[in-house]
């Protein structure tokens, strides 16, 4: 095998011919660019006070437009948003009954008792609370975003190491090439176009895929524990990854 | 230390590589990182890489989007009763974490390393911090020394991986060897050489089982953030008689 691989896709700066646009959400990380977004978001009138709370006492309960990948008023989008915004308890709960029991399954599917799990899906919950002001919908969709606090609180929690994370506040990182125009897509819709694309994969990938993010095993080890040579749980996951980004790139 | 010291210059540099990166991680260690599956040590080296190369942000931020997805389509589990009323009690205990402009290592006392370390290597390295006399330039960090023309600092890790910062003078080599497990090499200032590849700032080099090399430091010297998860073993004459006695 090579020493290193390079990386699949066009570099910036070396851009290949014939290459398409960028795939996926807006992915400008200067903060200007964010903070426009943002801007632009906020001014959108809302009526999140409206939404239906009959069934957030019934913790199991999802509403049922949450599987809907069309934006509405009680998209988990503009539920975070009204959180971050204006600590709205409503919207939370609301989004409490849509991701808690999810945080639960993913814990218990890596490892955790139930116990254990519904304690640190709780704990996940709270960094969403306090974290809420800084979710940017032009960055990720909510699912998203609650993935990555849920997969560090975790790792922070179980393992009792700090989850090494980059900054985009610093000053040594190297910004995003600017924005490209045409990623139109939000991160909301990208999100349903990445699940429909999941659905559709050959289960030999499929498995690998999930076993990477629900596992707690790096592909080295999967490769070992399962028996399939390392250079074929690579490949699959290459091409697991390939179809996702195509199903975001062919969008539109 | 005064015998191995980097080129004034190399540490003056502009804080960023003036090219992208041309070594990547590779989408299956990427994908473990986003996952959440790969080890404190190796995780160390593939955000300290992301901090340099928009490229695989980019992949990390598609595969982080994939992780949202999957946590979506999972089969709820059934929370016992009254989760969300002892959760929304504790709301107003945990007020909303302030916003901050720069990172805590920055802030709170570390603007004696070089500015060009990214995050999160820098707090790292900072948390190692013993005072010196020199400031932007390392001095004040526990280096140790194994062999000729090789420094490194331990940094560490959970999980069994060693990982360290290396500074190879310029000109030094490593003995050949080859691994058990995986070596990560990224690249920080100036650059080393193998058999098959130069790598430069924001490079990573994966190393595993089948590869052997012998790295060379570019003549100007080369500082790395090492990370070996299992065993080095050298291969050459001189280095099979090393083995007894080093660790690279």
């Amino acid at each position: 095998m090579q020493h290193s691989r390079l990386h699949p896709g066009p570099l910036p700066g070396r851009p290949s011919p014939g290459a398409p646009a960028r795939p996926g959400h807006a992915h400008a990380d200067h903060a200007h660019t964010q903070r426009g977004h943002c801007a632009a978001l906020a001014r959108r009138p809302r009526l999140l006070f409206n939404a239906p709370m009959r069934n957030t006492d019934q913790p199991g309960a999802a509403p049922s437009s949450f599987t809907a990948a069309a934006p509405s008023e009680e998209s988990a989008e503009a539920l975070l948003l009204a959180v971050g915004r204006r600590q709205d308890r409503a919207a939370f709960a609301s989004l409490f009954a849509q991701f808690a029991p999810r945080l639960k399954a993913y814990l218990r599917r890596l490892g955790s008792d139930a116990g254990a799990a519904e304690e640190l899906a709780q704990e996940v919950m709270l960094l969403v609370w306090r974290r809420a002001e800084t979710f940017d919908p032009a960055q990720a969709s909510a699912a998203t975003w609650i993935f990555t606090i849920a997969r560090n609180k975790r790792i922070d929690a179980l393992r009792r190491e700090q989850r090494p994370e980059i900054d985009l506040d610093d000053p040594a990182l190297v910004p995003d090439p600017v924005e490209d125009a045409e990623s139109a897509l939000s991160a909301a819709q990208a999100s349903g176009r990445l699940r429909d694309a999941l659905g559709g994969l050959p289960p030999e990938q499929a498995v690998l895929l999930r076993m990477a993010y629900f596992e707690d095993k790096p592909h080295s080890t999967i490769a070992t524990e399962t028996g399939i040579p390392l250079g074929t749980v690579k490949s699959r996951l290459r091409l697991a990854m390939d179809r996702l980004r195509k199903s975001l790139r062919d969008a539109g | 230390m005064s015998t191995l010291t980097l080129p004034h210059g190399i540490l003056s540099m502009p804080p960023h590589p003036s090219a992208p990166p041309a070594h990547h991680p590779g989408e299956p260690l990427l994908l473990d990182y986003a996952g959440g599956a790969l080890g404190e040590g190796a995780s160390l080296a593939i955000a300290t890489h992301l901090a340099l190369c928009p490229a695989c942000r980019h992949t990390v931020r598609e595969m982080e989007a994939a992780g949202g997805a999957l946590l979506e389509e999972l089969e709820p589990e059934p929370l016992e009763p009254g989760g969300l009323e002892r959760l929304l009690a504790r709301l107003d205990e945990a007020p909303a974490e302030p916003p901050r402009r720069l990172p805590p290592s920055i802030q709170t006392g570390a603007p004696f390393l070089p500015p060009f370390l990214p995050e999160p290597l820098r707090g790292r390295l900072a948390r190692l911090w013993r005072g010196g006399p020199g400031e932007g330039d390392l001095s004040g960090l526990p280096w140790r020394r194994s062999m000729p023309g090789l420094a490194y600092v331990n940094i560490p890790t959970n999980g069994g991986a060693r990982t360290r910062l290396l500074r190879l003078q310029g000109g030094s080599a490593l003995p050949e060897h080859t691994h058990h497990g995986i070596e990560l090499a990224l690249v920080l200032r100036g650059g080393f050489s193998d058999e098959f590849h130069q790598f430069l700032p924001g490079d990573i080099g994966v190393g595993d089982d089948a590869v052997t090399h012998r790295p060379v430091a570019d003549p100007e010297g080369c500082l790395c953030l090492s990370v070996a998860d299992g065993e080095i073993r050298m291969t050459g004459s001189i280095g099979r008689f090393l083995n007894r006695f080093i660790r690279v």
